[in-house]
């Protein structure tokens, strides 16, 4: 039986670029790093996880998107980054709003340009997300897995750093009238994910969101017949069409609360409802709370 | 204690024929008999080395003769087949699948000296849908259970299997649940598929898949026969790739279809006798599956020595690629060298046109 090995997939052939890529040497260094990016894209020189986490394309394609957005776009400033441990799980929980889930992509931007570790946010989606094409497919490049325990406690024993949005639907599709205030949080799957691993629980909230898209009203029919959970009506969307996607530059915080520890409980914990009802609702009321000192901060949606 | 009788069904496929080649090999096995409804081919016998070869079909009767005349031992079950196009329409691989395993158990129970029994099985049995978690363990059950096909056939065979293990307490039983097969010389799913040059994907999905190499199979399969585990486990070599990632590393083209028409499509190249996929596999195309080795390396006692990457790669030798990668490589190197000189001459042409004023720092530093 032949040994195991690695076969190069281009043994002999010119396989680096010859101009080397020096950072700071300017244009011809990023095409360079462009051209290395579309070979390795090309020929499938990259690696990708069981979660189908891919961070080639993440980091040099899905994040330098994402930046301008929110480095310019919606200003986000981040607060209490010391909260989230440098190595090891944690669980990430944060308020969900927008219509469109863009907290959950610029938390993840925030965590890897803005933490010192540069952390990955290994999201968790409902299982609509990854039934629709393109949308599915990308979000698990992107890090993203089935909002599932199983999943949730793999991560996290793998020492990750799993986001989580209890909310859900019904936060990211509530009316604007209903703007920062905290929907149901699910079944409390996620307190029993942490309580069995031992991980921290850091409750996170985001300011900002919710002006985005202002969802002024929801069109049930259209959503029903499209198989969505709502379909939106803001004041430009589908009135102005495509210009309607343009989402509003409000200002946005994002704030890393103290952890909640769960180790000292043991992971028989998660067999007990009463804590996990309690813990749910404390990580609940200290969101709510943090939402509501941080839009005391806030001076006005878009500055 | 090594088993003294094995009998292989399935063995004129090429991994029945190979482990029943490994087992012939074996001194301490003292027979090994081989069962099909199909002669081996002229390769296949030249493998088979000892085994002695049984044409029979185990839906019939006869076989429980077999078993019980030359008094079998050990019994390795592999005769389930993936794809309807091998074995004559889907009814009949149905028929294959669920009454031979159904035919062959009942000859297992009446014969006494039965005490081993090894269920080549599939991880098809979690199913393939947007609702699973990322990674199936052992414990883990479909999501959403599969309706029909292979996936179907392999629930029901290993629903009969423990039926089995519950009336007949004193047989080892042992289910390897394999993730897809790839290598040089096994003719599995995905090899047919991929060795297309233009690779039919979903379009919007990109699969997470787990691989096998064949060398792997082989092993795990005379570990299972020869060894004591009892239970069930999953069998997948370290490491996954996407669908879109392992076509673009045997530089194949992918033709991404929206899913409406990937059914059609399969019937047209299933009737062209290109390659056969059902609904299912298409499926399987479109969320993939990963499943947990953790039971194979420790409870088990087998590391396989291929990873999923290195698997591939290794497939990746028999398939020319259409699109080289020493072609990608070379093209996009010359564009860097070209950007680079392009660079450079801009370089010139600045220097030149604006004289640097460095020079004159210098010189003053000189002076001082």
């Amino acid at each position: 039986m032949p040994e195991a090995r690695v076969i190069r997939l281009h043994p002999d052939g010119p396989e680096e670029p010859v101009e080397p890529t020096v950072p700071g040497r300017g244009w011809d260094a990023s095409v360079a790093g462009g051209l290395e990016f579309l070979r390795r894209r090309l020929t499938g020189d990259y690696d990708t996880d069981e979660f189908g986490f891919d961070p080639d394309l993440t980091d040099h394609l899905l994040l330098p998107v994402l930046r301008p957005l929110f480095e310019r776009w919606f200003r986000v400033e981040t607060v209490g980054l010391e909260n989230v441990p440098d190595v090891g799980g944690a669980l990430i929980v944060a308020n969900h709003s927008g219509t469109v889930p863009m907290d959950a992509l610029m938390t993840t931007v925030a965590l890897h340009d803005e933490h010192p570790a540069a952390r990955r946010f290994r999201l968790l989606g409902a299982d609509l997300v990854f039934q629709v094409p393109f949308i599915g497919a990308m979000a698990r490049k992107l890090g993203a897995t089935l909002a599932c325990n199983e999943d949730a406690e793999r991560l996290l024993t793998e020492g990750e750093l799993v986001g989580v949005f209890p909310e859900g639907f019904k936060g990211v599709g509530k009316p604007f009238s209903e703007r920062y205030t905290l929907q149901r949080f699910g079944r409390g799957g996620f307190v029993t994910a942490a309580l069995r691993t031992g991980v921290p629980i850091v409750p996170c909230a985001i300011v900002g969101a919710e002006e985005i898209y202002p969802m002024i009203g929801n069109a049930k029919t259209a959503a029903r017949v499209l198989g969505l959970p709502y379909f939106p009506i803001t004041p430009t969307f589908p009135l102005l069409g495509p210009l309607g996607a343009v989402p509003l530059p409000s200002k946005w915080f994002i704030a890393f609360g103290a952890p909640i520890e769960t180790a000292s409980y043991g992971p028989g914990a998660a067999e007990d409802p009463m804590l996990v009802f309690n813990l749910t609702d404390q990580v609940r009321e200290n969101i709510q709370q943090s939402l509501y000192q941080l839009l005391l901060k806030r001076r006005s949606v878009f500055s | 204690m090594p088993p003294a009788v094995v009998l292989v069904t399935g063995v004129s496929r090429w991994l029945g024929g190979a482990l029943a080649g490994e087992l012939a090999a074996d001194p301490s096995i003292e027979r090994v008999i081989g069962v099909d409804t199909v002669p081996p081919g002229p390769e296949m016998l030249r493998r088979l080395g000892r085994t002695e070869f049984v044409r029979a079909d185990i839906r019939s009767p006869l076989i429980g003769k077999v078993v019980s005349a030359a008094s079998v031992d050990t019994v390795v079950h592999m005769n389930i087949s993936s794809t309807p196009g091998g074995s004559g329409g889907r009814t009949s691989m149905k028929e294959l699948n669920v009454i031979g395993t159904m035919q062959l158990l009942a000859a297992c129970q009446r014969a006494p000296s039965v005490r081993r029994f090894v269920l080549k099985s599939t991880s098809a049995v979690y199913g393939a849908s947007p609702r699973d978690p990322a990674v199936f363990t052992e414990a883990m059950q479909a999501r959403r259970v599969p309706g029909g096909g292979f996936a179907k056939d392999s629930l029901d065979v290993e629903g009969y299997v423990r039926a089995y293990s519950r009336r007949r307490p004193d047989v080892d039983v042992a289910v390897l649940r394999f993730t897809n097969f790839i290598g040089p010389r096994i003719d599995s799913l995905l090899t047919g598929f991929l060795r297309m040059p233009v690779v039919p994907t979903a379009l919007g999905f990109d699969a997470r898949v787990q691989l096998l190499h064949e060398d792997d199979a082989v092993a795990v399969l005379v570990r299972a026969t020869t060894g004591d585990f009892a239970g069930t486990v999953n069998v997948g070599a370290e490491g996954t790739v996407l669908l879109s990632q392992a076509i673009r590393r045997l530089g194949r083209v992918a033709l991404p279809l929206p899913t409406q028409a990937m059914g059609p499509l399969g019937k047209l190249t299933r009737r062209a006798g290109i390659t056969d996929y059902s609904p299912e596999q298409m499926r399987f195309l479109n969320f993939g599956r990963v499943v947990d080795t953790t039971r194979l390396r420790h409870e088990f006692g087998y590391s396989p020595r291929f990873t999923t990457a290195a698997a591939l790669a290794d497939y990746g030798r028999t398939v020319a690629p259409v699109v080289a990668p020493e072609l990608v490589s070379g093209l996009t190197a010359n564009a860097a060298r070209a950007v680079g000189r392009l660079a450079s001459v801009l370089d010139d042409v600045g220097r030149t046109t604006r004289p640097t004023p460095s020079g004159t720092h210098l010189q003053a530093v000189r002076d001082a």
